[in-house]
């Protein structure tokens, strides 16, 4: 997709204005959290398993070059087939010559964020292959011709009456003035159009949240089953990876597993986890006959060894998403492109530029809720602020916070200066707000006094107050 | 492709400042790889006799609203069976797994039951499966692929009954992964299945039966190795 990250502002603005938007964020503040501590409450370990897992994913990152070999040579020994890819068009091509190659007419796709980074669906449409989502909340968007809004929960921005509409627009084999009131209704109608298209798809492609080294296996993790009919049905099962989506064992993916679910949703494990090797066996009567797993890199080998490696370790729980308070004002699509919320502030302009993006790492409050739900403990604001601070050098914020900043920075290296400046600006600020004690509006500072009034200086600085009191105590004793 | 695959591996290695790995942390990072050693597992069902672990499990499965019918022996099974299948208002008509685990039951006992042995098409409502193993940790059921337990019947039908043994019942995830490298070479599909297929994807709302089966419902057999 086309990102829209430079006009974050706007996008934020239009989302804050947003009736339908606003009632269904409101509905997800609350849920995702409270599920996420209660399931935590449950198991004495959380804690530990995450150091665990953060040991794992730190350790797979530095042998990062042995694990993938080793999962190549284990896809291969089970039949499989392993795609290196520099770039996402490099993915594109890939996956098409791959339908192409099995005559492809329809391919069903499990829930995939690499998928949307590489924007395969309108590619393969471009290229007359049609692919049909099947995750509920991904096939809601892909109907509404709308990106996902969140990494987890597709559809969390809608409220069931757009859900209703788009079902009406698109399902016009069905009676028009049926009754679609509630999410059971819709999601009975979703399932028995999509069932025909898993029996009728020639491939299906499916997302890893994580790749087995050990064994050349992925594993996807749903809820819906929707990723298992996926794979199953057709002639061929193709993953999209991200490189950094290796861990060594099985033993180790089990611990990961014990951290996503719980971080997600809240629950203790997801409805399926699905270990999946190698194309069907010899003796099977089912399964996939092809299995393909492209391995995208897309920038992220560079974020090796550098001051944003430790993004590398992020499983995508989309519990920084879900509580994090610009996110939940907002949304998803605000953040102009794949992924949002905190991770997606780190994560976008390492991916798409600081040039386009730079406006992400700029909507936080730094308040630290990401990071100290993070399983993988990212440390998610120190990196806006690397980003910030390389925005900064880059000359790219604009051009009055830049010298406001520089003014502010040459009196702030000047103590005497600063305590003038600030001691004089206390005494005007409390002549004229003293009627009110606040202000509607000040000059130069609209970006504040729009939506909020700055209230008014009730004396003296803190530093004027502080030599008083000390003056006072050397008297005194 | 193979220019992409070595600039990849070549981008990884200068990023980490170094060539292939030296002899002697690549025979660290194979040892690793092949000692599947375990990391921490929790307490909740490891600590746990088996009986206790079995408890567990039932009480986890039927928390993510699973249903289990538990019987004596597997001659209780398809009056068991049946049983669920008419307190659902549901037809007595089933796909099953031609799976030699269910061969011991006596399913003439109640000929009522109309059983299709083979692979699950669209059509069938209902289906029976066996397990590989059972997780009681999280009231997961682990299921294989082969020849006999082909993996749509897991997914198909609407309503999954489960025939599980109650030796088959492990702690955790780590055990299973123990049972079925003992029993030889890893299955295309590894399927652990906790509770019926769901969605919360519009409004948050929870509905059961999103793609996969609406039920889940477990008969578990008290058989002679659990009861030692």
């Amino acid at each position: 997709m086309e990102p829209t990250s430079h006009a974050f502002k706007a996008n934020a603005h239009r989302a804050l204005g947003d009736a339908n938007l606003q009632r269904a964020m409101t509905m997800m503040r609350t849920g995702f959290p409270e599920k996420r501590a209660q399931a935590i409450a449950r198991l004495p370990e959380f804690e530990a398993l995450r150091d665990e897992g953060i040991a794992i994913k730190n350790h797979v990152i530095a042998h990062l070059d042995f694990y993938l070999e080793r999962f190549e040579q284990n896809v291969v020994a089970n039949g499989g087939k392993v795609h290196w890819c520099r770039t996402a068009q490099e993915a594109r091509e890939t996956v098409l010559a791959l339908c192409r190659a099995l005559d492809a007419k329809t391919v069903t796709k499990g829930k995939s964020m690499v998928g949307e980074e590489i924007a395969i669906n309108d590619f393969l449409e471009k290229n007359g292959i049609t692919p049909v989502e099947t995750d509920l909340g991904e096939y809601i968007v892909q109907i509404r011709h709308e990106p996902p809004s969140h990494i987890i929960a597709p559809a969390v921005h809608l409220v069931k009456e757009q859900v209703a509409d788009s079902f009406r627009a698109t399902h016009t084999h069905l009676p028009h003035d049926r009754v679609l009131e509630e999410p059971r209704v819709m999601t009975d109608e979703a399932r028995s159009v999509l069932r025909q298209k898993f029996l009728a798809a020639d491939v299906g492609i499916t997302g890893a949240n994580f790749l087995i080294a050990e064994t050349g296996s992925s594993i996807i993790v749903t809820n819906e089953g929707n990723g298992d009919l996926t794979q199953i049905l057709p002639k061929a099962h193709i993953v999209l990876a991200s490189l950094e989506k290796v861990v060594p064992t099985l033993e180790d993916a089990s611990t990961m597993l014990r951290l996503l679910a719980r971080s997600a949703t809240g629950q203790e494990f997801s409805t399926y986890t699905t270990v999946s090797t190698g194309p069907r066996r010899a003796t099977d009567t089912d399964g996939p006959g092809e299995y393909h797993v492209v391995i995208l890199d897309n920038g992220r080998s560079a974020l090796l060894g550098g001051e944003f490696q430790d993004m590398l370790r992020c499983i995508r729980c989309a519990a920084c998403l879900n509580h994090c308070p610009v996110y939940g004002a907002i949304g998803g699509h605000a953040y102009g492109w794949v992924y949002s919320g905190p991770m997606g502030a780190v994560l976008t302009p390492t991916l798409i530029g600081i040039e386009e993006a730079g406006n992400l790492p700029n909507a936080s409050t730094f308040c630290g809720r990401c990071e100290s739900v993070c399983p993988m403990r990212i440390p998610l604001p120190k990196m806006m602020r690397q980003w910030r601070e390389r925005e900064f050098s880059k000359r790219l914020s604009p051009a009055t916070q830049r010298w406001g900043l520089a003014l502010w920075a040459f009196a702030a290296q000047r103590p005497a200066l600063y305590r003038q400046v600030s001691a004089l600006a206390a005494r005007v600020l409390g002549f004229f707000g003293a009627g009110r004690g606040r202000f509607r509006a000040l000059p130069l500072a609209g970006g504040w006094t729009d939506m909020r009034d700055m209230p008014a200086p009730e004396g003296k600085s803190f530093m004027t107050l502080w030599a008083e009191r000390q003056r006072k105590t050397r008297r005194v004793s | 492709m193979s220019e992409a695959r070595d600039q990849i591996f070549g981008d990884i290695r200068a990023r980490l400042g170094r060539g292939r790995l030296d002899p002697a942390a690549n025979a660290a990072a194979e040892e690793r790889l092949n000692a599947h050693r375990r990391n921490l597992v929790p307490a909740r069902a490891a600590s746990l006799d088996h009986a206790g672990q079995v408890a567990l499990f039932i009480a986890e499965a039927q928390a993510v609203d699973t249903t289990i019918a538990r019987v004596a022996n597997a001659g209780d099974v398809p009056g068991a069976v049946a049983d669920f299948l008419s307190s659902q208002n549901l037809p007595a008509r089933l796909v099953m797994t031609p799976d030699p685990k269910l061969d011991a039951i006596p399913w003439d006992a109640r000929p009522m039951l109309e059983l299709r042995r083979g692979r699950a098409e669209d059509s069938d409502a209902a289906g029976i499966t066996g397990a590989f193993a059972a997780i009681a940790e999280t009231g997961t059921l682990m299921l294989i692929s082969g020849e006999l337990t082909p993996t749509r019947n897991n997914f198909l039908p609407d309503t999954h009954i489960v025939v599980l043994r109650a030796s088959e019942v492990v702690a955790c995830y780590e055990d299973g992964w123990d049972r079925l490298r003992a029993a030889g070479a890893m299955p295309r599909t590894v399927n652990f299945i906790t509770g019926p297929s769901r969605t919360g994807d519009i409004e948050q709302r929870l509905v059961l039966g999103a793609h996969g089966p609406r039920r889940l419902h477990i008969v578990l057999v008290d058989d002679a190795q659990s009861r030692e």
